[in-house]
């Protein structure tokens, strides 16, 4: 069901609070994320990398819950129906010059 | 690539009881924490534990996590601070920061106890300066020394919410209200009332609409809500706070397992990996312990900690037959210990109609947060008698015992289970020690003597604000509600090392008050 393409949901509807910042380091919307689910972007994944949101300085470590359960709420399906983004190396921030600084191979 | 028979991942209470295990039983351990101290949260832990004595129970936080790094050390785990783990490869290589650089290393076996995060809330308002995760705040005051800020509101009335809240006032930090959307208090009932009698209100059933100001946060605004989450019209009250602690519950931190390819489960909003009964996940000799397999308590992750540092031994080899049985079966039975009771998370967001002993629950502690003068009595630790006697005012099943332990002269019993409501025991012989007092981590033990003379009764509380007051200071006694009952007088306040910083202050009011008078404050009552 989560990723049924040819599912409609109906047309976006504005809502009072579409202005309201979720993720705090990219600086996106409420709004934005339910835009990019109409738009066809059914997972957290996929809106991620649409959008941006959760992938900031903090790795989405506020805001990760927010998104997933905005997303689960405009597909109508369980949040326990979406799975996490995937983590990937290096899991905390750092910088390109320091992760190029392998050392003790 | 240097190369170790465990590492461990997260120098918490999980991880700490890992490494530890684990090298008591002769492996060669690596412990990687990305903070500049060890101990992850037990450090911000200033209050005391509940359980047992092998849970280390009425012991600080604090106080825990400095033995169990003593103890990591001292078995010759190599502890490295400042090291974030940046990646969980195949075969148990992993990815670590090293200063201004990377190194990888490589372990038979892996511990991950990254622990958590906290779960945030999107409201109107909630980017402004002053809004912040109760945990946030705990750093702030216990780590780094800094007040948050002069008056909080708390949303979320779990024990962190709790526990956080009581920590702001010891900070000195007013707190206007603990709010939670659900109906019922979420944390330990004895939490909730240490707040109550200071004067705390609690609004359940209540949920946070706005955060107020334009640099920072000047106000709350809260809202009731009806059986549906929908806010009640006409149901908004406000708070001139400047500080917003957001206490909603925590989010496993399981980025580096779902990396490495662990088979994941969802569990409420989020996921945790799979595992068995000693942590151990879908890849083998890749194990878990903590809250980043569930959330519990740290008493619960540190016994979890031992366990997967036990399999972790036995899987390659260093432990065996019975040695291993006998260990792995106490470590599961003082797991179980802790998981009984009202608040295990097999029972959470249910509510019994009674304790295990049949007493009806408290409605009152559930909603207002303290037991109403009418239900103290129905519980086996209230209990009228002449002289000096210890009132236990524990009405919930929780885990935890060490009032028993505590009492020399036999007052206190809690038979069976440890989660059984301590009854006191009149005629015992109480000689007024204050142990038990002291020895309560819900600060829910007080001494009183109903008759001194002169119309006059004695009440002796817990006390953990400073200054302490002084003897012949006057000032008025709170109810368990927190409203002024009458004029109190400090006969006695008293502070030993066996106390372990719960100073004992005892306070005299009318005998009318002698069992309800639960807490005191040096204003004058208009």
């Amino acid at each position: 069901m989560k990723n049924d393409r040819v599912r409609d949901f109906g047309e976006y509807v504005p809502a009072p609070d579409d202005d309201l910042i979720v993720c705090r380091c990219e600086e996106i919307t409420k709004g934005e994320i339910r835009k990019a689910v109409r738009d066809g972007l059914f997972n957290v994944h996929e809106v991620r990398r649409f959008i941006r949101c959760g992938m900031g300085l903090c790795q989405g470590k506020t805001c990760a819950r927010l998104v997933k359960a905005i997303i689960a709420r405009e597909l109508g399906a369980p949040v326990a129906s979406l799975s996490d983004a995937t983590g990937r190396a290096p899991m905390r921030p750092m910088e390109m010059g320091v992760l190029a600084n392998e050392t003790g191979l | 690539m240097k190369r170790y028979d465990l590492i461990v991942v997260g120098a918490g209470p999980a991880g700490l009881s890992a490494a530890a295990e684990a090298a008591s039983l002769g492996l060669g351990v690596a412990l990687f924490d990305e903070n500049a101290r060890p101990g992850g949260q037990l450090f911000k832990q200033i209050h005391k534990f509940f359980g047992s004595r092998e849970h280390k129970a009425k012991m600080r936080g604090i106080a825990i996590g400095a033995e169990l790094l003593a103890e990591a050390r001292g078995l010759g785990v190599e502890v490295f601070l400042d090291s974030p783990v940046a990646g969980l490869y195949e075969n148990r290589e992993l990815l670590v920061r090293r200063g201004d650089g990377v190194r990888h290393y490589k372990a038979d076996a892996i511990v991950v106890a990254t622990g958590a995060s906290e779960n945030m809330l999107a409201f109107e308002g909630w980017t402004l300066p002053g809004v912040m995760g109760a945990g946030a705040a705990q750093t702030m005051m216990n780590l780094n020394r800094v007040r948050p800020g002069n008056r909080a509101l708390m949303l979320g009335s779990g024990n962190v919410g709790l526990v956080v809240g009581f920590q702001l006032l010891q900070a000195g930090c007013g707190l206007a209200a603990v709010v939670d959307a659900a109906p019922h208090i979420g944390g330990y009932g004895v939490h909730a009332a240490k707040l109550a009698r200071t004067g705390v209100p609690f609004f359940p059933s209540h949920t946070v609409l706005r955060a107020e100001g334009t640099d920072r946060v000047t106000g709350a605004v809260i809202g009731r809500v009806d059986t549906d989450w929908n806010v009640v019209p006409g149901s908004e009250k406000s708070f001139a706070v400047d500080t917003i602690c957001v206490a909603v519950g925590l989010s496993p931190s399981a980025g580096l397992l779902k990396m490495a390819g662990c088979r994941m489960r969802a569990e409420g909003p989020g996921e945790v990996p799979e595992r068995d009964d000693d942590g151990e996940t879908s890849l083998g000799g890749v194990f878990v312990a903590g809250d980043v397999s569930g959330i519990e308590e740290a008493s619960a992750a540190m016994i979890e900690g031992r366990l997967s540092g036990l399999a972790a031994a036995a899987k390659l080899g260093f432990v065996g037959g019975e040695a291993l049985e006998n260990r792995r079966e106490g470590l599961r039975s003082a797991l179980g210990s802790l998981r009984d009771g009202m608040f295990t998370p097999k029972n959470r967001g249910k509510i019994p109609a009674s304790t295990s002993e049949g007493l009806p629950v408290s409605e009152s502690l559930l909603t207002n947060g303290y037991l109403g003068d009418s239900e103290a009595g129905r519980y086996p630790g209230v209990k009228s008698a002449p002289g000096v006697h210890p009132v236990l005012e524990c009405a919930q099943n929780i885990p935890c015992n060490p009032c028993r332990d505590a009492c020399p002269k036999g007052c206190i019993r809690v038979e069976g289970k440890i989660i059984a409501l301590p009854e006191f025991v009149p005629g015992s012989g109480c000689s007024g020690c204050g142990m038990c007092v002291a020895s309560c981590s819900g600060q829910a033990i007080f001494l009183v003597n109903e008759d001194i003379g002169d119309g006059k009764a004695a009440v002796t509380i817990p006390y953990e604000f400073l200054p302490l007051p002084a003897k012949g200071q006057t000032g008025t006694a709170l109810g368990r509600s927190g409203a002024p009952l009458c004029p109190a007088e400090v006969a006695e306040v008293r502070l030993i090392g066996a106390y372990d910083h719960t100073a004992l202050m005892t306070f005299t009011v009318p005998r009318e008050f002698a069992m309800t008078a639960r807490f005191w404050k040096s204003e004058v009552a208009r």
